[in-house]
Formats: structure tokens, sequence, C-alpha cells
């Protein structure tokens, strides 16, 4: 199909409606709300018959790529395929149809639940405690850096910088400015690797943590991370990891042996959750012994063969979420690991960068790369050279990729690397499917050199072709009136 | 493919790995099972709990036991939706692009503001980000006045707003069980935040305590239930600043409480500082209208430390939950939900009342769909009984009132008169 589809209020008729309810069976209460508090204005809604909605959304969601169709290599996002059998466990009544507040005898399976998916992904970053209360993992970074803060405090320690690598996720520094911190920005060294010298420089007794992500955003193992953790920690400072990359060394590596103290680990990537179009998501945060009591409550505690919501003690930061945070992320997570056990994670942790390097070696001939060298889960591409010398940019060849049917990598991101594409295939991909990604790819190279106009007019095949975002923003339209 | 790497197995993929810290797989995890296992153990676990299935669920306090149509789950769960992500590349996804335009739309014509986002976490952080935002805007002020909030909700408030320079004082509940115009005083006021209906069920005099926070130059913000918007008046019509709340009642399921949905809307003012992803009318080079996000240099990925929040995944799926069920409900829909909770509820509430030994904790205030009943017992006693009857009875409220007899019961449009007067022959039966 070309073109876009008419909004639902744009199909809307007088008087048709999509739902009925059964007539009220109680008697009226006529003055329930005093006449003032009525609301006198229809509900603008529209209005539409069941038939046209489901057809309108069936519609809609033709329009977008999803995992189920093909490859979606968009980098940090770890877009694996998600097991069809959760769905059909986070449907069953006796979870969807469960109160928060209920009390705890009549939920211990679901208590049970939360408990294991701590203890597990406690064990999963080699640390000691774990909340999975954060709804993403932007909220787990923010919960880990009051956790920090919280440890400090307690400590009598004055401490407000936070370190945190150029190459770090948009969400670190923005975290650490929420929870109140001054940030100071770690320049990568020229291989890509966070330097310890670079770090001692920065170091002072100001410094409450640094927040890393390992594998880094360009990819690659943060090599000296247990030295410089002893740095931090000799400084009085703690380790924080970004876990968002986790795929690239789940069941190989444990971030506690690094040295890291907090990690939040986005449970929706490496652990299999389908992401629904940007969420929900789920962000649980882990910690080293010493900053367990500061964790968010309740806690869920086994006490002989019951779970019980237990206190969580003087020291805690409070509450992030209302309830238990997105519990069916969570479940998702522990029915994975359920499924997997120990050395099946292990495997996706060894098969994603198996398939990452698998795709960076068959693509290096064919697009400049700033570390041509083993890679973790994702690689960088930079088209610095090409931007310069073909007049084609990043931003050409992902909106090209998605005239092969491809979703496209994640561009401009590493802010470091110049025209960046962070590339992200995943284990759960086979190697006929890596195959024609990377027949698209050089595909798409030679065009850059024979007919680069094609590129830079991209996509041309897709529902709707490229838009004028600069006029989007200036007129910014949000709502339809 | 490790001959077209260039090594000779996977342990050279992690050469990069110093030697010490390579580990074997953790004995704290366990050995795989099948799906056939693990589905028939879940079945057995869920059909433990007591659930919407085997109880008669009468507990609110944020989350409720709302009828979701069939097309919610059924839409929800196609691939094209549950598996795709944020919608950086707008030619490819234009459906979710356009669900979270039309979710914005139909946002910001319920409650009657300018502008919505296309989601926040739930309805309480929302509240957070909502003071943040505030806060942004008027810099010199710090108070923040709150009612009626639950005590989990305070205590969330209090850890997320720990540090700033925020002063969050929660109102006492009073004999009225909700905010007084006249407690809104004093100098320094940034906000007042007032739950609607609030957390003991009742529906304040938002007008009166707009206008108060107005002639105190404060913003006001409501914290509104999206389904009382179907009997009440909308927070834009009384001036509201800006307005959050929590929209799990829009076609979600409770899910022990999580995902959940945040609703956030504002007044024009507040555009280049609301938090989170924003659809854009956009059109593409052959002059179609499309969508894409918008405004993204407010962003983490782009503003760094100094974006206006540090959110990047948000409930996406929840808001196209939320979008597909107001469709299906449309104009009349809404307004027969809400009436349904408001009569119901309120049926419930004067037969109660009429029991021996049981009174209202607030006499005379209005309620939507929930209410606060004092006991004859300790409220947990009661809900103890009333599981042996198969009632989810409500929500105990000690930490609230500071009364040990006080329950708080809700009543959604799914319970019916049977149900209701079943719950009133167990209430007859405690003495």
């Amino acid at each position: 199909m070309k073109g876009g589809e008419p909004l639902l209020y744009e199909k809307s008729r007088p008087g048709r409606r999509g739902l009925t309810y059964p007539a009220l069976d109680v008697p009226r209460t006529p003055d329930a709300l005093p006449a003032g508090m009525v609301r006198s204005s229809v509900v603008d809604l529209p209005e539409v018959a069941e038939s046209e909605i489901v057809r309108h959304f069936t519609r809609l969601s033709t329009l977008n790529h999803h995992v189920d169709r093909d490859l979606f290599p968009l980098g940090s996002c770890t877009m694996k395929y998600n097991p069809k059998f959760s769905e059909a466990v986070l449907a069953l009544p006796g979870i969807s149809g469960v109160h928060p507040d209920q009390p705890p005898q009549t939920v211990q399976g679901l208590l049970e639940c939360v408990y294991l998916a701590e203890k597990f992904m406690a064990a999963v970053t080699g640390l000691h405690g774990c909340t999975y209360q954060p709804s993403a993992g932007a909220q787990g970074e923010f919960t880990g850096l009051k956790l920090i803060s919280a440890y400090h405090r307690r400590k009598g320690h004055r401490k407000d910088e936070v370190l945190i690598p150029d190459s770090a996720h948009g969400t670190n520094p923005a975290s650490a400015a929420l929870a109140g911190y001054r940030t100071i920005e770690i320049k990568t060294g020229k291989d890509g690797i966070l330097e310890p010298g670079e770090v001692r420089k920065h170091l002072t007794d100001r410094t409450a943590c640094l927040m890393v992500t390992n594998p880094s955003t360009l990819g690659l193992f943060e090599t000296c991370l247990p030295e410089i953790s002893e740095l931090l920690h000799q400084a009085g400072a703690l380790v924080y990891m970004d876990g968002a990359n986790l795929n690239g060394m789940v069941g190989v590596v444990l971030p506690g042996d690094m040295g890291v103290d907090v990690i939040q680990v986005n449970a929706h990537k490496t652990f299999a959750s389908p992401h629904g179009g940007g969420g929900p998501c789920s962000g649980p945060v882990c910690v080293r012994d010493m900053l367990m009591p500061f964790l968010p409550g309740p806690r869920i505690e086994r006490r002989g063969a019951a779970y019980v919501l237990a206190d969580p003690g003087p020291d805690s930061i409070g509450r992030i979420h209302p309830y238990f945070g997105n519990f069916a992320v969570m479940l998702r997570m522990l029915l994975y690991v359920l499924r997997l056990g120990a050395k099946g994670l292990r495997r996706v942790g060894e098969n994603a960068v198996l398939n990452a390097n698998y795709l960076r070696a068959r693509l290096a001939a064919a697009y400049p790369m700033p570390h041509p060298r083993v890679c973790k889960h994702e690689f960088v591409v930079s088209l610095e050279s090409w931007k310069s010398k073909k007049g084609v940019s990043a931003l050409d060849v992902a909106k090209r990729l998605l005239d092969f049917g491809f979703y496209a990598p994640t561009v401009y991101f590493p802010l470091i690397v110049k025209e960046a594409l962070l590339i992200e295939p995943t284990e759960t991909e086979s190697k006929e499917t890596l195959d024609r990604f990377v027949d698209a790819m050089l595909a798409i190279a030679r065009e850059a050199d024979e007919n680069p106009a094609v590129l830079r007019e991209a996509p041309h095949t897709t529902p709707l072709r490229r838009f004028n975002e600069a006029e989007a923003a200036r007129s910014c339209t949000l709502c339809h009136w | 493919m490790l001959r077209t790497i260039g090594v000779k197995g996977i342990e050279d993929l992690f050469s990069d790995v110093p030697q010490k810290l390579l580990t074997s797989p953790s004995p704290d995890l366990p050995a795989p099972l099948t799906e056939m296992e693990l589905t028939a153990k879940f079945r057995e676990l869920a059909s433990a709990n007591a659930s919407t299935q085997t109880h008669l669920c009468l507990m609110g306090g944020g989350v409720y036991d709302h009828y979701v149509p069939a097309i919610v789950p059924s839409l929800l769960s196609r691939s094209e939706f549950l598996t795709a992500y944020a919608p950086y590349q707008a030619e490819m996804s234009q459906g979710t692009l356009q669900a979270m335009f039309e979710y914005q739309t139909m946002i910001c014509r319920l409650t009657r503001m300018d502008i919505a986002n296309s989601s926040f976490y739930d309805g309480t952080s929302a509240l957070a980000a909502a003071l943040f935002m505030a806060h942004k805007k008027e810099p010199e002020r710090r108070r923040v006045l709150l009612g009626h909030f639950s005590p989990s909700q305070m205590r969330l408030l209090r850890t997320h707003l720990e540090g700033t320079p925020l002063d969050l004082e929660f109102l006492p509940l009073g004999a009225k069980g909700c905010i007084d115009a006249e407690a809104i005083s004093g100098d320094g006021l940034l906000a007042v935040a007032a739950s609607c209906p609030n957390y003991v069920g009742i529906v304040p005099e938002m007008e009166m305590l707009s206008e108060a926070a107005h002639a105190r130059g404060a913003f006001f913000i409501a914290s509104v239930d999206p389904l009382s918007l179907g009997v009440l008046h909308p927070p834009g019509s009384y001036g509201a600043d800006i307005v959050v709340g929590e929209a799990q009642c829009l076609g979600i399921p409770m899910n022990f409480g999580g995902p959940l949905l945040g609703l956030m809307a504002a007044r024009e003012s507040f555009l280049r500082l609301m938090p989170g992803r924003l659809a854009g009318q956009a059109f593409d080079v052959e002059g179609r209208r499309g969508f894409v996000m918008t405004l993204q240099t407010r962003e983490q990925h782009i503003r760094r430390e100094r974006a206006t929040s540090n959110i990047c995944s948000n409930q996406a799926l929840n808001a196209l939950a939320a979008c597909i069920y107001l469709s299906l409900l449309g104009k009349r829909g809404l307004t027969d939900v809400a009436e349904q909770c408001l009569h119901k509820a309120n049926y419930l509430y004067r037969e109660i009342q009429a029991l021996p030994g049981f009174a209202p904790v607030f006499p005379g205030a209005p309620v939507f769909k929930e209410f606060a009943i004092r006991c004859p017992r300790s409220a947990p006693e009661m809900v103890e009984k009333a599981l042996a009857r198969g009632i989810l009875l409500g929500i105990p409220l000690r930490e609230t009132t500071g009364d040990d007899r006080d329950l708080l019961i809700a009543v959604t449009e799914k319970r019916t008169r049977a149900e209701l007067d079943r719950v009133l022959e167990f209430l007859r039966s405690v003495r």
C-alpha cells in the first residue's frame, strides 16, 4: 500500500459506536455528584464501529517493520526474537487478573516469581541484591544513582560529581543530572577504550561514581575496567555499569567480577521482551552487598515456606514504582532464564558476539570502521569519508536499507563517531539472514559509487517516503483538532 | 562463520576480555526446562493465585478491575505492534507513529489540554516528572502542596524528588477527606497537585482548588482518573496547567501492578519542557501526510545532561491499548462506563452505610468509583473473612486514615448488582 491511513477522527460518523454496555442494573444515585462537577461538554472521542477500528489498527500495523518480519539491526537496542510462549503464560488470568494490593497469601506464586527473578538477575550480574521496580533502563539508571547517593550520604561523604565517558548513552548524563549530579565527561582513548590515565585525571574526592557502559556503545569490551574500578574504589567512589549492552557478555563475564558495584539491566533487551514500539520495558538494578540496605521497598523475602513483603529498613531510598515494577516484563525475563538455563544464557552471549563479528568481517572491505577488530554484540561503521567524497551520509544508507526490507541500524550514535551506523544483529538471526543483510549492504555500497542519488532520495518503496522533519518540528502539530 | 571472521573458535572472540574475568555458567542459575514443562509449571502457579477469575474483585487504590474489550488484546498481540521498537525510521514505523499521534489527540480532547506526550511509565512517576517540569519553569519557587495520594505514591514522590530543591507538603485528609481551598496558602508556592478522585475515592472541588493555586501564582496540577472524565469536568475547563494520571483503567489488565500507563498533558507553554516522546504531523517528499518523532532536541539522546528528562523507552504498547480502548468507547461509551462506575459504587456505598456497624469515613463527600468505609472490625480481618467467601474486599486504610477499621472499596462497571448484593450479604454476616 502506498500512502498513509486517514485518522480515526476522520473516519468518525455521528452515532456510531464500537461497544455497548449492559443496562445499569442498580438504581441511579441522582445526586451522586454536585451539579458543578458534572462534565457539560461532550467527551470528544471518535465514533467508529468495531469492525472499522479493527481494520484501522490492522492497516496501521502493516506500516511497521518488526522483529517477527525480519532483521532489526538497531544498535544498542538488542532487537532479538521474543519467544511466543511467554505471551501465552502472561495471558493466564491467574497472572493478568491479579491486583497488586492483594493479601500476600493470595499471591504467593507471583511473589516467588519476583524473588526468583531478583535472584537470577543477581547471579547473571555477579552481584548480591536486585530490585525490579524501575520501569525502564533510564529509570534504572536514576535508581542506581539514588542508591549511590544514599550510600555516600550514610558514609558521610560529600560527593556531587559523576564521571561519564563520551561514548555513553544519552540517558547516562540525563539520569545523573536528574539525580542532582554534575557530570564530568571522560574522553575515550584512540582505540575506543576507556583508559585508566584519563579517568585518574578527573577523579577527585568529589567523584561519586563512574558510569560506564560495557561492552561500550562502540561494541568494544572495556578491557581496563577492572583496573579503573580499583582506582575508583581507592578514591572512595563507586562503579556504576550501564547494562544496556549486557547481551554482548551475558553468561561469559560477570559485571561484579570487574569491580562493578551497581548495574541496571535492560531486561527487555537481553532477556527477550517484545519492545512494543517503544515499551513497556524493565530496568532492574543489581547491587553489591554494601548497597543492599538502600534498595527500594518493600523487599520480597522468603520466611520458611512463605514469601512476605518486608520493610526495606531505614536506609532504603524509598520507592521507585507504586507496585512491583513492570511485572509482566519481569516475568518474561524469568521465563527466558528458566527456559535457557545457565548454559543456554552463555550461548546467547557467545552467539550474539559471533553474529556481530561475522557481519563485521563480511562488511569490513566495503564499509569504513574506526575500530576494525574483534567486537562484542555490535560494531560501528563511520561514513565520514563517504560523506565528503561521495556525498552520501549515514542517514542515506539507513534510508536505503528500508527499500531492501530491513530496518536501519542506529544512526548518528555514538556521538563520538562521525556519520555513525551502529549495527547489532543479536544471536537469534541465522547465517542466511545475516548473508541477506550483507548482500543488501554491499549492493548499497556499490550504489554509493555508481548512483549516489538513489541513496540520497531513499527510501523509494516504503508506504511513505522521506519526511521533512525540520518543518514538522517548526509547525509542531501534536494533536488533531 | 568463524573462518570468515578469521578465528579458530568462539573463545577467540573474547580474547579482548582479561582471562581471569571469563566465567563458567553460574551455579545459581537453573537447568533449562522445555516450553511444555514451563507452561505446565506456570499454569499451576497461576491457578494457585486469587484473581479476578476466582474472586469478586473490589480492589482499587490506583489499579482497577475494569472490563478489557476483546479487540484490545487481539490487536495488541499483532507482531507488527508488539515486536517493533522506537519509531526512529519513520518511513517504516508509521503504524506506531500514527497510533502515538492518535493517542495524543484523544488525551488532549479528553482532558481539554493543548498537548500530550506519547506516554510515561505510570501515573505517579508522571506526577514527579510534572513537578520537575513546573520547577524548570519557575526555579525560584519550591513549595508543593499535594493531596491526596496512597502511601506508596507518597513514598515514590519523596524518593523521586529527594535531593531536589522542591519542598513537598502532603496535606492532611481532614474531616472532608479532600483538599480544602483554604489550605492553599503561604509564599513561594510552585504548584498544587490534587488527585481527582483522590486516594480515598473523593472528588474534590477542582475548580476552587485551581483558582486558589493560581491566586498564589502557583501551577495547578491535576492527577486524574481518565475514565472519570466521562462524567467529571475536564481539567482544561478548570484551568489545570499540567494533567497527569494513571491510565491502567483504559484497557490494560491489572498484571499485578505493572506495566501501567502514565498519562501526561499540559498547556502549550510547557511544550519545550515536556518529557518523553512526541509524535508530530509531517509531510513526505511527495507531500503526503504522515508522522515522525518530533522535538527530539528536548530528549536525552541529543541534549544529554541538559535534556528535559532521562526518559527513553516508555509505555508505547499500553498507550496503544488506551488508544484502541478509547476509540472503541467513543463519545457515548466513555460516559456509559463512567456512569456505571459512579452509580454502582454509589449504590454499594449507600447500601453499606445502611448496614448496622458500618459508616462512611468521610460522610457526605462525593465519590466516583471508590469509597472509604469504617467497618465493625479491623479492615485486615474483614479482608481475611471475605477471602474465604471468594471476595477480594478492598484495601485497609490504616496508614492513610489512622483507623484500623477503615477500608477502601472500589466498584467498576464490571460488577453486577447480584455481585454487589453478595458483598452486602457477606458484610451483613460480619458483626
